[in-house]
């Protein structure tokens, strides 16, 4: 059984991962990467939209009808996004700021609706609350790498201190504009695939 | 697969519902004054930092903010004719929620930075240097690239001469249009004319570099790789400093200055 759980927590992380294999919620994964405060705390909201959401449809799973089963799953999820939102915006308001209406879109990020529907619908809370975290935290590690890689590139600092001195103050280094646009992360994205693809070799799909 | 009849079902939704809305309220309700509180704290902070007061960037107290503002006087200006008003309280009056109120606020004329909504009361803050107004901080808006910018630009009491600008809110893309907030670029801004001698607005952002502002007083340089951006800035302050917007109460500052 604890196996059963590790893996349920582990399994997200690396070998089945929402973003690098199942290619999910990269809409967001491209916006918020800019810069690593943006990304902790977008992964932190999603990690907890993504627990609850998963504990709450799995507590409700066996009185659901099955007709309206999205629509209250929807209404779990948009709920504790707007909560979300509202504490980001009451406690972390500059954060919130520079995110905008990307906590807001948490709501369409197919993961939390895709773990809804693809597990906590079938597991007990405890399993379907590990599941949630696991992919949280699966979400979480492409998301800081990726902004790691972006703000490091682009913009020559980690958190807003300054790492590489960029030319503009006088330092050396020359920011990769590249890194700052959405492509940016798209190759960056690609690249850990590609990693991952290469390491794991059975992720690769039987042509 | 276990069959639900209509009335649970239509039970089940309802009881989703009003839990689900009892926690979006409260959540709403009890957070409500801590959010207003920052938003306003997020606007004395940029006119601070407009006025050269705060350096921007910097964390400060909310105590630090409230002493660095006593300084600050705000006052409401009737936009349409230009003169102070005390129909409305200044402490808490925000003229961009007063445009999105058709009470509050009449459509703007065409103008390029796309502002649709005029308030009728915009506001000014004074800021005072031993009893004297020192300075001029008007609030700007308009449309960049992605976005709209909100914003402060300072004037001296000369109503003339640029002190500083900035923008608290906006969705321009980081590193390119988001250079906006670069300290570098604004400080380009300081001491240039946003008016000529004849009193036109003059101030432009330009594509490529400007000269130092005693030389080149009337263009300030364009970010590389944001035309629309620097194009948008250069639109908003010119209206906001113009005939619908800040001029005429800019004009009776001026003449009544003179006196």
């Amino acid at each position: 059984m604890a196996l059963k759980q590790k893996q349920i927590l582990l399994d997200p992380l690396i070998s089945n991962n929402p973003i690098a294999v199942q290619v999910l919620g990269i809409c967001s994964a491209l916006a918020v990467t800019t810069r690593m405060e943006t990304a902790v705390v977008m992964s932190a909201a999603v990690i907890f939209v993504l627990c609850l959401s998963n504990v709450a449809v799995s507590l409700l799973r066996k009185g659901m009808p099955p007709n309206i089963r999205m629509i209250v799953q929807l209404s779990i999820i948009a709920s504790l996004v707007i909560i979300t939102d509202q504490v980001l915006k009451a406690y972390l308001y500059s954060v919130s700021k520079q995110l905008s209406v990307f906590v807001g879109l948490i709501i369409t990020n197919c993961i939390v609706m895709g773990r809804a529907e693809a597990y906590a619908m079938q597991n007990g809370p405890l399993d379907s609350f590990l599941d949630g975290l696991g992919n949280g935290l699966g979400y979480s590690l492409i998301l800081v790498a990726t902004a790691f890689f972006r703000e490091l590139l682009g913009s020559g600092s980690l958190f807003g201190f300054s790492i590489l001195r960029p030319v503009t103050e006088g330092g050396w280094y020359n920011p990769n504009g590249l890194m700052l646009l959405s492509p940016g992360a798209f190759f960056l994205i690609a690249l850990f695939i590609w990693l991952m693809r290469s390491w794991k070799t059975d992720l690769v799909e039987a042509e | 697969m276990q069959h639900y009849s209509t009335s649970y079902t239509l039970r089940f939704a309802a009881a989703v519902c009003i839990v689900c809305s009892l926690l979006v309220s409260t959540a709403a309700v009890t957070l409500r004054q801590r959010q207003q509180a920052n938003a306003r704290l997020e606007r004395q902070r940029s006119v601070l930092v407009a006025a050269g007061l705060l350096e921007s960037g910097r964390a400060v107290s909310r105590s630090e903010i409230d002493r660095l503002f006593e300084r600050i006087e705000p006052r409401i200006v009737d936009l349409r004719t230009g003169e102070y008003s005390d129909a409305v309280e200044p402490a808490g009056y925000d003229p961009v929620q007063a445009s999105k109120d058709p009470q509050r606020s009449e459509p703007a004329p065409p103008n390029a930075a796309q502002v649709a909504r005029l308030p009728h009361y915009g506001l000014v803050y004074h800021v005072l240097k031993d009893g004297e107004v020192d300075m001029l901080v008007l609030p700007i808006e308009g449309n960049g690239l992605w976005s709209t910018l909100y914003g402060f630009l300072a004037l001296d009491a000369d109503t003339r001469t640029i002190q500083g600008i900035t923008f608290y809110q906006h969705g321009e893309t980081p590193g390119l249009g988001g250079e906006i907030d670069n300290p570098k670029w604004k400080a380009l801004w300081v001491g240039r004319k946003a008016f000529d001698e004849d009193g036109d607005v003059a101030i432009s952002v330009i594509k490529g570099s400007a000269g130092p502002p005693e030389e080149d007083p009337y263009r300030v340089d364009g970010l590389s790789g944001a035309t629309m951006t620097s194009r948008g800035v250069s639109h908003l302050v010119r209206f906001w400093l113009g005939e619908a917007g800040y001029g005429p109460f800019l004009e009776r500052f001026r003449t009544g200055r003179s006196v």
